[in-house]
C-alpha cells in the first residue's frame, strides 16, 4: 500500500477510535502533561526574553565596572582615551527625612550624561504624564520615586533632608534604567546630583557605597576596552557587559524557572502513568480488531505502521492542544504573578511549543508504544479462539523506554546533571516510599472484609488488582500531597516561624554608625529610658585564602558558596561570646590574654566553604591581607534578629581598619518620634525596619509559592486523569462482575455501595500517603531551611484524608455509574 | 451449482495438529485429507471439541499444522510466511464468525469498508454501501455494532465478507448466536450471495438447516474425518 494511502487509512482509524472515545484518556493525559510543561517554558522564555531585550537598558550602559570601593581613575581615563563615554554612578542606602517622617531610601548619585543607555523618565506631579528627563537633577534638587513621594507625603516643591542637607524635590522618577524588573527592587529611590554628595556628609569610611563606572560607545572600542579592563580588575571588582547584565537576577530567574519546570514534571510523571494504563486498555480492546485485520489480509508490518502513524497523529494533535492551553495558561500565570514581574514581557518564542510537542511525542513513545507494539503480534487465530492474546512482553522491560524518557526529561529540564540526578533520586525515593506505604495499607484493609458484602467486594477488588490500586494511590497521593504542602503546610510553617520569634526580639537594625557616634548613641538611648544597646564594630573584608589555597568562586559547585566567596564578609571583634551563640568545635578565647590573630567562624559558613578549625584564613581588608587561625566554630541563632557575624576575631586584629558600627534594638510600636529624633541627631545612620523587611521576604515567598501552586494544579488534574484511567481500565471487568452479581440477585444499590467502598478506600489510602508525605516534607523544610521545630498538624491528616476520600468517591462514582445500567443479557451475550 | 467443477480450490493433505499441554501431547486433528472444488458449498460438522474450528483455522492459514499441507487455489499455504498468508487471505478469502467480530469502534459502513481499505482500494465507500444495501441494511450504515441486533450484525459481517468478492468464504457457526428465524434469513443471504458471486463456501456448523443447503458434509470426530459423502 502506498504511504499516502496508509497515512489516510491511519487517519481514518484515528478518527473512528476517537469518535468511539477509545483515545480520550490518552489524549487528555498528553494534553495535561504538555500544558503543564509549556506553561512554565513559555513563561520562563518570556522572562528571559525581557532580560535579553532590556539588557543594556537594565545596565544603563554597554559596560559597567562595579566595586564596593572607589574605582581607580585610570579606568575612566582610558575609556575617554578610546573615545568611549564614561561616567560614575554611586549607590548607597540612607535615611530620607521630611518633618517628623523618615524612610530608608536607596540613593543614586549621578553626573550629567546619565544614563548612557536606556531612558530616564520623570513627571512633575504624582500620576501626571511623564516625559524624557534629558538631564540629571540640578544641584540642590533631587528626584524621587513614587514610593518615596507617598511615604514621606510630599507635595510638589517639598523639601527632604539627606544627611546634613536639604533638597528640593523637583520631579518624580517614573522610569529608570536598572530597576525595570521588580524583583527585590528594594527601598524607595532618590536621585542626587554628584556635586551635592560631599555636602550631605553621608560618605564616611566604611559606608556601604557601591561604585559603578558606566561605559558606552562603539563596539570595537568597547571590546578593546573590555579586554584591557579585564587585566586591571582588582579582586571583588565585577565587569558586566550586555551579555551578563544583572547576573544575580538572571541566575535567580533561571533557577526559579528550572524548579518550576521540575514541578511541572510531576504532572508529566502522572500523565505517563495514565497513558500507560490507557494504552493497556486500548491494547485489550483492540486485540480483536487487530486479529480481524490480520484475518482480512493485513500484514504485521502494516498493522504496526498503521498504529505508529495513528499514535503519532494522536500525539501531535494532543500535544498541539496542550501547547495551546499552555500558551493561554502562561498568560494567567503572568497575571497571577503580576507583582513580581513588574516589567512588560515580550511575547514568548516558539521554542517552548516545539519542546511541548516533543514531550508529548516522547511520552507516547515511552508509555503507549511498548504495549501497542504487541498488537501487531496478535495471533490471527484469536478470531476463532478468544482466549488467545498477544505474546507476553515482560511488563518491566516494556517500560524501560518509558523510564528512560522520564529520566531524560528530568535531566533536560534540570539543565545541570547534579540537580537532575538529585531530583530523579527524590522522585524514585518518593515513589518507592509511596508504593511501600500503599502496599502496607492495602494489606491492613484485609480486616474490613468481614464488614458486610459491599465492603468485602470493595476490598476484594482492590486487593485483586493490587498493582493497579497501588499505582492509583501513588498518583493521587502525589497530587494531594503537592496541594497539602502548598496550602496547609505552608500556612503552618509560616505561623510556626512567626511564633518562634520572641515578642521582644529586635525589630530595628541601625547600621552605618561611625566610631565617634558609638558612645553618643548609647547616651541617646539611655536619656530616653531605653535599654543601652550593644553596638558591634564591623569591618568589611574579602576571604582570599583558606590555608595556602586561594579562594575563588570556581572552586565551589554550590550556589550559596559561590555567592558567599564573591561578596565581602562583615568581620567583627569581641571579647565574649554572644548569648545566642554556642561554640560547637574548639574553644572561645579568654578575656584579654588571648592571641589576636584568631577567628571564630559560623558553623554553616564553615561547612559551605570547607573551613576547619586550625585553618589559617586570610582576608583582604581595604587592600591589606589580614590572617588568623580558626580556633573555634560557632552555631548562631540567626532568627533571634540580634546582630551576628560569620567571622569574629579577638580585639586587636581588626581595630586599625575602617570600621562602621551596627546594633539592633526592640522598639515598641508607636515610638516613631524616637526614630525620627535618632535620624535627626545621627543623619548618616541607616535604620532598617525588620518587620518591613520580613514582610517583603514573606510577600516574595507567597508569590513564589503561588507560581508553584499554579503549576501543581496541573499535577492534581493529572492525578485525577490517572484515577479515571484506572477506573476505565477496569470498566469491562466491572461490567461483567456487576452483571454476574445482578444475575445472582444483587440490587443496583448493593453494587453501587461496593464500588463506593472501593473508592472511599482508595481515597483514604491516598490521603494517608499524601499526609505522610506532606508532613515529612514539612519536617524536612522546617529543620533544614528554617531551623524550626515542626508541630504535627492534625488538619493535614483530616483535610488530606477526608478531601481525598470525597474527591475520589465522586470521581469514581461518576466513572462507574453506568456499569449497572447495562442490561445483564447484553453483557452475557457479548461475552459469548 | 458451479461453473467449473473440475477445478480444485482447496486441497488438504494429511493435516494434523498436536499441542503440548501440561499432561503431555494432545492430538486435536489427525491425518485429515480432502478436496473442495471451486463453487462448492461444504459443511464441516462434529460435536464440540471434535476439531472443527482447528481445521477451519488451518484451512484459512490462521494457524500452522503439525503435519500435512494445504493448497489454496494452487498456492501451497504453509510455504508462505505469516504475512504471505495474510496477503493471500486479503486477496481471496472472506470470513463470517459466530460472534460476528465487528470492530466496535467503527460504524457498519466503516466495518464493511475496512477490507477494501486494507487492500488499498481507492474507492471503498460505494462498493461497501452497495453491499450493505444488498444485505438489507441500507438505512443503518451509520450505526455502530452495539446499536444493531444480532441478526443485523451478522448481516454486516456477511457484507464485509463479500465486499472484496472473495473466491473462498469461511464461516464459523454463522447462525450459532442467532434465533431460528434470524438464522434462516442469514442462511438465505449467505447462499444467495454465494450463488451471485460464485464463491466457494466452507462452513463449520451444528445447524441442520444450514447443512441441508450444502453440497457436501464432512464429519469430524475426535480429530479424524469420518465420512466423505457427496
Amino acid at each position: 500500500m502506498k504511504l499516502t494511502r496508509e497515512i489516510r487509512l491511519a487517519g481514518r482509524l484515528l478518527a473512528r477510535d476517537y469518535r468511539a472515545g477509545e483515545l480520550t484518556l490518552i489524549a487528555v493525559a498528553i494534553v495535561v502533561a504538555v500544558a503543564a510543561v509549556t506553561t512554565v517554558s513559555f513563561f520562563a522564555s518570556r522572562v528571559r526574553g525581557a532580560l535579553d531585550q532590556q539588557a543594556n537598558r537594565l545596565l544603563g550602559a554597554d559596560l559597567v565596572i562595579a566595586d564596593s570601593r572607589p574605582l581607580a581613575l585610570e579606568l575612566k581615563e582610558d575609556a575617554a582615551r578610546r573615545g568611549l563615554s564614561a561616567l560614575d554612578v554611586m549607590r548607597f542606602p540612607s535615611m530620607a527625612m521630611r518633618g517628623d517622617r523618615s524612610v530608608l531610601a536607596d540613593v543614586k548619585v549621578v553626573t550629567p550624561g546619565y544614563p548612557l543607555r536606556g531612558e530616564l523618565r520623570v513627571a512633575d506631579r504624582l500620576f501626571a504624564p511623564d516625559r524624557r528627563a534629558g538631564a540629571v537633577p540640578e544641584p540642590g534638587e533631587v528626584w524621587v520615586d513614587e514610593r518615596l513621594y507617598t511615604s514621606l507625603e510630599l507635595d510638589p516643591g517639598s523639601r527632604i533632608t539627606l544627611g546634613q542637607r536639604d533638597f528640593k524635590v523637583a520631579a518624580i522618577i517614573t522610569h529608570e534604567p536598572g530597576v525595570d524588573v521588580g524583583f527585590l527592587s528594594g527601598a524607595p529611590r532618590v536621585m542626587l546630583n554628584a556635586s551635592d554628595l560631599a555636602a550631605t556628609g553621608l560618605v564616611q569610611p566604611g559606608s556601604r557605597i557601591r561604585y559603578r563606572l558606566h561605559v558606552a560607545g562603539n563596539d570595537e572600542a568597547l571590546e578593546q576596552y573590555r579586554a584591557w579592563a579585564q587585566t586591571r580588575l582588582r579582586p571583588g571588582q565585577r565587569l558586566e557587559g550586555i551579555r551578563d547584565a544583572r547576573p544575580e537576577l538572571r541566575s535567580a530567574l533561571e533557577r526559579a524557572g528550572r524548579f518550576l519546570n521540575l514541578a511541572a514534571l510531576t504532572s508529566v510523571l502522572l500523565a505517563a502513568v495514565a497513558i500507560a494504563l490507557a494504552a493497556r486498555r486500548y491494547l485489550q480492546r483492540h486485540l480483536d480488531s487487530c486479529a480481524m485485520m490480520r484475518c482480512l489480509g493485513a500484514k504485521q508490518s502494516l498493522i504496526a505502521r498503521l498504529h505508529v502513524m495513528h499514535f503519532a497523529m494522536l500525539g501531535a494533535l494532543s500535544a498541539a492542544t496542550g501547547v495551546a492551553i499552555g500558551a493561554a495558561a502562561q498568560l494567567a500565570l503572568t497575571a497571577w504573578l503580576g507583582e513580581v514581574i513588574a516589567v512588560t514581557l515580550p511575547p514568548a518564542g516558539v521554542l517552548p511549543a516545539f519542546q511541548g510537542l516533543l514531550i508529548g511525542m516522547l511520552l507516547l513513545l515511552g508509555f503507549a508504544l511498548p504495549p501497542l507494539a504487541s498488537l501487531a503480534h496478535v495471533p490471527t487465530l484469536r478470531v476463532l479462539r478468544r482466549e488467545l492474546g498477544p505474546p507476553r512482553v515482560s511488563g518491566a522491560m516494556g517500560y524501560v523506554l518509558g523510564v528512560a524518557v522520564i529520566a531524560g526529561l528530568v535531566l533536560w529540564q534540570a539543565q545541570e546533571p547534579r540537580l537532575g540526578f538529585t531530583v530523579l533520586g527524590w522522585f524514585a525515593l518518593a515513589i518507592a516510599a509511596a508504593f511501600a506505604l500503599s502496599w502496607l495499607l492495602l494489606r491492613a484493609l484485609g480486616t474490613l472484609r468481614s464488614r458486610g458484602v459491599s465492603w468485602r467486594f470493595g476490598v476484594a477488588s482492590l486487593q485483586r488488582r493490587a498493582l493497579g490500586t497501588i499505582l492509583q494511590v501513588v498518583a493521587l497521593g502525589l497530587g494531594v500531597m503537592a496541594l497539602l504542602t502548598l496550602t496547609v503546610i505552608r500556612t503552618d510553617l509560616l505561623r510556626n516561624w512567626r511564633e518562634s520569634l520572641p515578642p521582644d526580639a529586635p525589630n530595628r537594625f541601625a547600621i552605618n554608625i561611625q566610631r565617634d557616634q558609638v558612645e553618643p548613641i548609647r547616651t541617646f538611648f539611655g536619656a530616653r529610658g531605653l535599654a543601652l544597646p550593644e553596638i558591634f564594630p564591623m569591618v568589611r573584608g574579602r576571604l582570599v585564602r583558606i590555608g595556602d589555597r586561594s579562594v575563588s568562586a570556581e572552586n565551589y559547585a554550590d550556589d550559596r558558596a559561590r555567592r558567599l566567596v564573591t561578596r565581602e564578609f562583615n568581620l567583627s571583634w569581641a571579647t565574649r561570646l554572644q548569648p545566642d551563640n554556642r561554640v560547637v568545635a574548639g574553644l572561645w578565647w579568654d578575656g584579654g590574654s588571648a592571641r589576636a590573630d584568631q577567628f571564630s567562624v559560623e558553623r554553616g559558613l564553615a561547612e559551605a566553604l570547607g573551613i576547619h578549625p586550625g585553618d589559617v584564613l586570610t582576608f583582604d581588608v581595604a587592600g591589606t591581607p589580614v590572617a588568623g587561625t580558626v580556633t573555634n566554630l560557632r552555631s548562631v541563632e540567626w532568627d533571634s534578629f540580634n546582630v551576628n557575624f560569620f567571622v569574629v576575631s579577638p580585639p586587636g586584629l581588626l581595630e586599625g581598619y575602617p570600621a562602621t558600627y551596627v546594633t539592633s534594638f526592640h522598639l515598641v510600636s508607636g515610638r516613631v518620634a524616637f526614630l525620627n529624633a535618632l535620624v535627626r541627631a545621627f543623619p548618616n545612620v541607616v535604620l532598617i525596619d525588620i518587620a518591613q523587611a520580613l514582610a517583603q521576604v514573606q510577600r516574595m515567598m507567597e508569590q513564589a509559592a503561588r507560581a508553584v501552586q499554579f503549576v501543581f494544579l496541573f499535577t492534581l488534574v493529572a492525578g485525577l486523569v490517572v484515577l479515571y484511567a484506572a477506573v476505565a481500565s477496569t470498566h469491562d471487568e466491572r461490567v461483567y462482575q456487576a452483571t454476574l452479581l445482578r444475575a445472582l440477585g444483587a440490587s443496583r444499590g448493593q453494587i453501587h455501595r461496593a464500588h463506593l467502598a472501593e473508592f472511599v478506600l482508595i481515597g483514604v489510602v491516598s490521603g494517608l500517603v499524601a499526609a505522610v508525605g506532606a508532613t515529612g516534607l514539612a519536617y524536612f523544610i522546617a529543620h533544614r531551611f528554617l531551623q524550626l521545630q515542626y508541630a504535627l498538624d492534625p488538619w493535614v491528616w483530616v483535610i488530606g484524608v477526608a478531601g481525598s476520600a470525597l474527591g475520589v468517591s465522586v470521581a469514581g462514582y461518576l466513572g462507574t455509574r453506568r456499569v449497572v445500567t447495562v442490561p445483564p443479557l447484553n453483557v452475557l451475550r457479548a461475552m459469548g | 451449482m458451479s461453473k467449473n467443477l473440475a477445478q480444485t480450490i482447496i486441497r488438504a493433505s494429511g493435516l494434523g495438529k498436536q499441542v503440548i499441554t501440561g499432561g503431555g501431547g494432545l492430538t486435536i486433528l489427525s491425518d485429515v485429507s480432502f478436496e473442495v472444488r471451486a463453487g462448492e458449498a461444504v459443511a464441516i460438522m462434529g460435536v464440540s471439541g471434535s476439531g472443527k474450528s482447528t481445521l477451519l483455522g488451518l484451512l484459512a492459514g490462521l494457524d500452522t499444522p503439525s503435519t500435512g499441507s494445504v493448497r489454496i487455489d494452487g498456492h501451497e499455504l504453509f510455504a508462505l510466511d505469516e504475512d504471505g498468508r495474510a496477503a493471500l487471505r486479503g486477496r481471496m478469502v472472506g470470513f463470517v464468525f459466530q460472534s460476528f467480530q465487528l470492530l466496535p469502534a467503527m460504524t457498519a459502513l466503516e466495518n464493511v469498508m475496512l477490507p477494501l481499505e486494507l487492500a488499498g482500494v481507492e474507492e471503498s465507500r460505494a462498493p461497501a454501501l452497495a453491499m450493505l444495501e444488498r444485505v438489507g441494511l441500507g438505512d443503518r450504515v451509520q450505526h455502530y455494532p452495539k446499536q444493531l441486533s444480532g441478526g443485523e450484525q451478522q448481516r454486516v459481517a456477511i457484507a464485509r465478507a463479500f465486499v472484496t468478492r472473495p473466491k473462498l468464504l469461511f464461516a464459523d457457526e454463522p447462525t450459532g448466536n442467532l434465533d431460528a428465524a434470524t438464522g434462516a434469513q442469514v442462511i438465505e443471504l449467505l447462499f444467495g450471495l454465494n450463488r451471485e458471486s460464485g464463491t466457494t463456501l466452507l462452513l463449520v456448523t451444528h445447524d441442520e438447516a444450514l447443512t441441508r443447503r450444502c453440497d457436501r458434509v464432512l464429519h469430524l470426530a475426535a480429530g479424524r474425518l469420518q465420512v466423505n459423502d457427496s
